[in-house]
């Protein structure tokens, strides 16, 4: 049954060995990850196309808004400060929505890491995918593991200098393209690429590019696991996301314990093996370098690549798959007090195995049952609540917007004829990439009448302002109220506009100011 | 000496330091930490041969670089006029109620004429131009001198009764405490009063008419709608420069005040002027 002559041992030891107790300062040793297969590999290598692909396809994808606004369907115009995405397009005023989006970020990480643990970390983060693809890389011209280890013990020669210098010279394309691809959500893609092509481009494209260029270079060829170890935050944040429900790569002690290099000499010997035959493969194909054999550990991000690695020893041994597997700390437990009979002794996987070898049925396994708990509906609703509060405020928000400022310097000016005038500053914001004609009233205000600087038409209570596509238009407006009208101080009016053409409409409710009788 | 000083769990010499006890381990430094520490000294030698730095006895180095904070300045400043260069071309150009009619004209004139406001004219018609006893407010509808952009435009590049512009606006109205009675100042001072309002002693207004055709309509007009050619108020409005009432009237009638406003034109320019002119016609009186 336990044919070990078809694993292959591997040479490998965790970076952070707690046997060999490393000193603070060590320098940092290198790691060669084996090529993994398996479905989490399948999996990661599908995420690693979708993101990609979203990353370097997005800013070129088109979306018509007429001939007033770009074309582009995910653009940031820093310069007139719009931001485009899709049928959206976001004002400044309108922050509150990418703010709703990063809280629903977070929250949606809190969610993702008290159900699945750090799936962030292990598949979609871009440190993992670049990491990830400048693996891809590395293989490709130095082969896997062995044969990276060879290369790197072996002295310099001309075949070592040319792998190494086409291995940098991709990672640099790679690295390239990847600051590349960022500008062009900044700008019309494929004219800013012509621009950088001939070099016309705006100095602050380049900078971009270079600056992106080293960070991507830089952090996932050269510093790869040390970002996370040491430069991330989020891993010891993650600390305290997870609780007992949540999954974790898990290596199951209960039933891999004692472990053996030659369990039927073992056996034989009349002692209790484990399913775990010390193959070293999960060491072997971690980005990070560490053995999950030692627990769950800060260096881990839970890519599930040596859950890949086991399950193919396992397949060959003909044992159950999941010697490493995601698990709670709830179920590892209480598998653990199986195995080590409520902790009086060593772990002894007879005791979770029946006489035929199968599990014995109080195993304790994960159902979907546990992502459901109060904790997740909290995160759950949360987020559900500030999407829905997005959602129905993207519906319902107005394209047509007023703003209304009153001279506060002079309030108010008494004309010949005895009048007091206000004067306002009225902005009128087309928040669409349309032209429109609004037409502004005046509400209330007995008598009173307005006049617009630089609109050439006698006083009247209504004008037709004809306003820019995704503009603001600014008027100065001079509301004036006959003496004998007045009635108080301060009384208070509404600017009303509506689009002649439409049936957007917004009012404001201005004051206004006179002398007090008698003064 | 170290090997006096070494830890006994660690085996790592200490700093020989001791405080209560507790000694401090003597640890290489990070590789990185070092080589950053090292990097940033040499990176401190090249700024200051690079960039202008060390103190001498008369003035300091000025850089390889040849770099200056003050050409900075004279570069951004020079930015700044040549992308103000295309209004200011055309300002020059036109007249200012061409000016007025042109919206993004208009615009830049009214702010750079605000701006140009603040600090030659607030001194007297106030921050919101709205004036004081003596001093015009600008805002109202309401003018000595004509309310049509050029006029104001002419207004500001003579002034009015500026001793040192021979074109300046001139009209002076005679002291008529020495030339009629108080009676008559009286009379007279009630008749303009009831032409914008009620006055006291009705009585008054019938001989004050009388005193008002024989010395004032000259300059005032028969209406006393006043008379723009001479800066002479239109007395049958709202507004008063020296303040309304008998009273106020009686004592611009016996000794008049004249308020003088200085020539711009030689001190700020044509175009200043032309950008203060369409700004204050554009405060909500302009003609």
């Amino acid at each position: 049954m336990l044919d070990q002559t078809q694993v292959e041992r591997l040479e490998a030891e965790a970076v952070n060995s707690a046997k060999t107790r490393q000193p603070l300062y060590a320098a940092r040793k290198k790691i060669f990850p084996k090529r993994a297969s398996g479905r989490f590999r399948q999996f990661k290598w599908l995420v690693m196309a979708i993101t990609l692909g979203i990353y370097y396809l997005t800013p070129w994808l088109r979306w018509n808004r007429g001939a007033f606004a770009p074309d582009q369907a995910v653009l940031i115009d820093l310069a007139n400060r719009r931001f485009y995405f899709f049928f959206i397009e976001i004002w400044p005023q309108e922050f509150y929505y990418v703010a709703g989006l990063l809280m629903m970020a977070g929250v949606g990480l809190f969610l993702v890491t008290s159900t699945v643990g750090r799936a962030w970390c292990g598949y979609t983060c871009p440190q993992t995918v670049w990491v990830d693809l400048f693996l891809v890389v590395e293989r490709a011209i130095e082969g896997d593991r062995n044969a990276r280890m060879k290369l790197d013990a072996a002295p310099g020669t001309a075949r070592k200098l040319f792998l190494r210098v086409s291995k940098h010279a991709i990672w640099l394309i790679i690295a390239v393209a990847t600051g590349g691809a960022w500008i062009f959500y900044f700008a019309d893609a494929p004219k800013l690429l012509g621009e950088v092509i001939t070099g016309t481009a705006a100095p602050v494209a380049y900078v971009t590019i270079a600056v992106l260029t080293s960070t991507t270079y830089v952090l996932g060829g050269l510093m790869r696991e040390q970002v996370c170890t040491y430069m991330c935050p989020w891993p010891r944040i993650q600390a305290a996301m997870l609780d007992e429900n949540s999954l974790t790569v898990t290596y199951n002690d209960w039933r891999g314990e004692p472990r053996s290099r030659h369990a039927k000499k073992t056996l034989a010997a009349g002692q209790s093996v484990g399913d775990c035959v010390d193959c070293n493969a999960c060491v072997a194909v971690c980005p990070m370098g560490i053995d999950i054999r030692d627990g769950q550990q800060l260096e881990c991000i839970t890519c599930a690549l040596c859950i890949d690695a086991c399950d193919g020893i396992m397949d060959k041994l003909g044992r159950e798959r999941g010697l490493i597997s995601y698990a709670t700390l709830a179920d590892y437990n209480a598998n653990m007090a199986l195995a080590t009979a409520g902790g009086t002794s060593p772990v002894n996987p007879v005791l979770v195995r029946t006489a035929t070898g199968s599990f014995v049925d109080g195993l304790a396994h994960f159902h979907l049952g546990k992502i459901f708990r109060l904790r997740t509906y909290i995160y759950l609703g949360a987020w559900t609540a500030i999407g829905l509060v997005l959602v129905y405020s993207l519906l319902t928000r107005e394209r047509l917007e007023l703003n209304v400022l009153h001279d506060r310097n002079p309030q108010f000016v008494t004309l010949s004829d005895g009048a007091i005038r206000n004067g306002y500053t009225v902005k009128l914001l087309n928040m669409i990439p349309q032209p429109r004609t609004i037409e502004v009233t005046l509400l209330g205000l007995d008598g009173g009448e307005m006049s617009i600087v630089g609109i050439d038409q006698p006083p009247s209570r209504t004008f037709s302002i004809p306003v820019e596509p995704d503009r603001l238009k600014m008027l100065k407006v001079f509301v004036r109220q006959p003496a004998d009208q007045i009635k108080e101080p301060v009384q208070s009016f509404e600017f009303r506009i509506e689009d002649e053409a439409g049936s957007e409409a917004a009012e404001y409710t201005a004051s206004f100011n006179a002398p007090e009788i008698g003064k | 000496m170290s090997s006096e000083h070494i830890d006994e769990i660690s085996g790592i010499t200490t700093t020989g330091h001791e405080w209560d006890g507790i000694k401090e381990l003597n640890n290489p430094l990070p590789r990185w930490w070092v080589i950053t520490f090292y990097v940033t000294i040499a990176w401190a030698l090249a700024y200051t041969i690079a960039y202008p730095a060390w103190p001498m006895l008369s003035s300091a180095t000025k850089g390889v670089l040849g770099y200056s904070s003050r050409d900075d300045v004279k570069n951004e400043l020079a930015a700044a006029e040549a992308a103000k260069g295309k209004y200011v071309a055309a300002i020059e150009q036109k007249t200012v109620s061409e000016i007025a009619a042109d919206d993004a004209l208009r615009e830049f004139a009214v702010a750079a004429g605000g701006a140009a406001f603040k600090v030659n004219c607030v001194q007297c018609h106030g921050s919101g131009a709205q004036g004081s006893k003596g001093f015009p407010n600008l805002n109202d509808d309401d003018w000595l001198w004509g309310g049509k952009a050029e006029q104001i435009q002419q207004t500001i590049m003579q002034g009015v009764r500026f001793a040192s512009d021979p074109d300046t606006r001139q009209s002076e109205m005679p002291a008529f405490g020495k030339i009629i009675t108080l009676e008559q100042i009286k009379q007279v001072s009630a008749f303009v009063a009831s032409l914008s309002g009620p006055v006291q002693d009705a009585s008054l207004v019938e001989p004050g008419a009388k005193v008002f055709a024989e010395n004032c309509v000259a300059c005032h007009g028969e209406k006393a709608k006043g008379n723009r050619e001479f800066g002479a108020p239109d007395l049958t409005d709202a507004i008063w420069l020296y303040g309304s009432g008998e009273t106020a009237i009686a004592a611009q009638v016996r000794t008049p005040r004249h308020g003088v406003m200085p020539a711009w034109a030689g001190r700020l320019g044509d175009t200043k002027v032309k950008e203060l002119a369409v700004y204050v016609h554009s405060l909500g009186g302009g003609e």
